[in-house]
């Protein structure tokens, strides 16, 4: 087995069991072994477990799991992505405009949308902003005398998310009665996470991800140089925009079904690539499946660590995460001293 | 003003129909009444005159108003403030509030109830005087806040009035509920991420008076009162009523509920338990917490007559 494949088996087993865990931990007590027993048997719930018990983990745990995975995938990968296109490991997922596009967005759909249609609606508006966002950052840092350098798409990103978040607050102000949605969307929900938001951004996840593990190879390539890419035959600027649109495109599905939630698209592909070499071929996947895991987890501490009540999955990511990344770095200093 | 719209003669009668032997007010003329005196001063404010230019910026503090009969002195009312219907409704924001934006009303008396920094002291520059009147937090504040209204506007008898018949007509629907064999649960859902309120709020004690148990107990100290609560956990305390105050916000409905997976086996959901509420008046203090909680009862009598079937 190679150094690259033992990595992602281990990052698979640990993804794995991330998600059990997710299944058996909860507000409500589910005995671990009738749980396991009806997982195995999919779905089928084994004799001693309640009807209730078994809606609970078929209709609520087990869509909640399966999207905090898909969205933690969704932000680290594109997070690495993002890392790896600019060259800076401060880039995340949310640099050029897609977390205040889809706040717009968002606000948008529940100020001025049907409130019986919030489901929906508040899905596909956050969808469509977090694009739209980005467009507007890649169109503006593309056509500034600076040309298509990285710092004048950052740049871009800057003044786009600055007018998107005054126009946000522009139209809080005049519908206050929306504040308390879009502020609670804000903070990151998986709470009422169903099967209808999973088919609703499995899709455009799937298409995404997959992009970006396909664009490895590349993307090590041009870390050397452009130069180098082009003596190879790789035309740079493209590969790039391409990275780019796919990690802008699974940012904004995970964006749609969760809100904004932070800190997973920079602190997870940090750990994967102080844990591994830096090959994108690895650090792509790791921490596709490192996000997914990570998601999964801090998604249990917010459900349980004040239950029956719940903590926004964005607060626990950032202060679950922040001590974590603070003492990994001290320890690799240290190890380098 | 004589307000010759229709609302203005619904609120006419409204006046005729609740207060029983003073004569109302016909016009908003400065006409006062026998227990006003003036100036007064409450909380260190000091009303000169009968105020006959109010701006209130407080959704509830409109309602007071309109129900003490002060209702024709009031001049402008915050954007929020939806009821009754002939409020005279501007873009006036209480949570925002634009000092000359108000003052251009030229209001004699200024009614809010989030201080959003030092509007009292702005207002008290310009020589406007203000109240604040806080959310209340017991049926004792809400009794309290009209009296003071009723004070501060010259319409003391009536707002006196007002809160005693409100006290009067809570406990007589308190009074009819049966004490329960066992406990009835129930859960107020404050928007469709699961929002709730425990019985340590306002809104949680009216629950209490008729003997009801919140399922969001459990959750005591998260959200300062205000907890989201785990779908999975609300499923599992199965609670036997729920009622939404989140029909208006985010269009929830019966139907809604009852399709949200692994809801249709709550009892409440079952059993036709799912009670829709207004928005406003679940998160108000007003005079119209009578109706609400005559809202809530009949539904613990729907139940307990359920379970005696």
């Amino acid at each position: 087995m190679t150094r690259r494949a033992r990595a992602i088996s281990l990052g698979v087993a640990v993804l794995i069991v991330s998600v059990i865990a997710g299944l058996l931990v909860g507000p409500v007590h589910i005995a671990p072994g009738a749980a396991l027993r009806w997982l195995v048997s999919l779905g089928h719930p084994p004799a001693g477990m309640s009807e209730q018990q078994a809606a609970i983990l078929g209709n609520l745990r087990l869509p909640r799991v399966i999207v905090a995975a898909l969205v933690g995938a969704s932000l680290s990968a594109s997070g690495a992505a993002y890392q790896a296109v600019f060259r800076n490991p401060l880039a995340d997922p949310y640099l050029l405009g897609a977390a205040a596009g889809a706040g717009l967005g968002a606000t948008i759909a529940v100020a001025f949308g049907p409130s019986d249609a919030f489901a929906v609606t508040v899905p596909v508006a956050a969808f469509i902003g977090a694009i739209a966002g980005v467009g507007l950052a890649y169109g503006l840092g593309r056509s500034s005398p600076g040309g298509r350098s990285a710092t004048s798409l950052i740049l871009g990103g800057i003044a786009v998310a600055s007018f998107l978040t005054a126009v946000q607050t522009f139209v809080l102000q005049s519908r206050t009665e929306a504040l308390q949605r879009v502020y609670s969307w804000i903070l990151g929900q998986l709470g009422a996470a169903s099967w209808s938001d999973l088919g609703l951004v499995l899709p455009y996840v799937l298409i995404s991800t997959g992009t970006l593990l396909l664009h490895g190879r590349l993307l090590d390539v041009l870390a050397v140089g452009d130069d180098e890419a082009a003596s190879l035959g790789i035309r740079a600027q493209r590969v790039r925009l391409t990275v780019l649109v796919a990690a802008s495109l699974a940012t904004a599905s995970a964006v749609a079904v969760s809100g904004l939630i932070g800190f997973v698209g920079i602190v997870v592909p940090h750990i994967v690539r102080r844990l591994t070499a830096g090959s994108y071929r690895v650090v792509l996947p790791l921490s596709l499946l490192g996000g997914a895991a990570f998601l999964v987890l801090a998604d249990v501490v917010a459900r349980t660590a004040i239950a029956p009540a719940e903590l926004p999955i964005g607060v626990v990511t950032a202060f679950v995460g922040a001590p974590f990344f603070a003492a990994l770095l001290w320890i690799s200093r240290r190890a380098i001293a | 003003m004589v307000h010759r719209s229709v609302g203005g003669i619904a609120a006419v009668l409204l006046l005729l129909a609740s207060c029983g032997e003073t004569t109302p007010p016909l016009s908003g003329g400065a006409q006062p009444s026998v227990s006003a005196s003036f100036p007064v001063t409450i909380d260190g404010v000091t009303i000169p005159g009968r105020p006959e230019r109010i701006v209130s910026l407080s959704p509830t503090a409109t309602e007071m108003l309109f129900a003490i009969g002060a209702g024709d002195q009031v001049e402008a009312v915050d954007d929020q403030s939806n009821y009754p219907a002939d409020a005279p409704r501007t873009d006036l924001s209480g949570f925002e509030p634009n000092v000359e934006a108000i003052a251009s009303y030229e209001p004699d008396l200024v009614v809010y109830s989030t201080e959003p920094g030092d509007l009292g002291a702005a207002l008290a520059g310009l020589g406007i005087p203000a109240l604040v009147q806080p959310a209340a937090t017991t049926l004792d504040d809400v009794y309290e806040q009209i009296d003071q209204l009723g004070v501060a506007t010259g319409d003391a008898s009536q707002a006196k009035d007002l809160a005693e018949r409100m006290r009067a007509e809570i406990d007589s629907i308190t009074g009819s509920i049966q004490p329960p064999s066992e406990p009835v649960t129930y859960y107020h859902e404050l928007d469709d991420t699961y929002y709730s309120v425990t019985s340590s709020t306002f809104i949680g004690q009216l629950y209490s008076l008729v003997g009801l148990r919140n399922i969001a107990d459990e959750a005591k100290g998260a959200g300062g009162g205000y907890p989201q609560l785990s779908a999975e956990y609300i499923v599992e305390a199965n609670p036997d009523l729920i009622f939404l105050a989140d029909t208006k916000c985010c269009g929830q409905s019966r139907q809604t509920v009852a399709k949200r997976p692994g809801w249709d086996r709550i009892a409440a959901v079952e059993n036709g338990g799912v009670i829709p509420l207004d928005d406003d008046v679940a998160s108000r203090w007003g005079p119209r917490i009578v109706e609400y909680l005559r809202q809530i009862a009949e539904a613990v009598a729907d139940v307990l007559e359920a379970q005696a079937a």
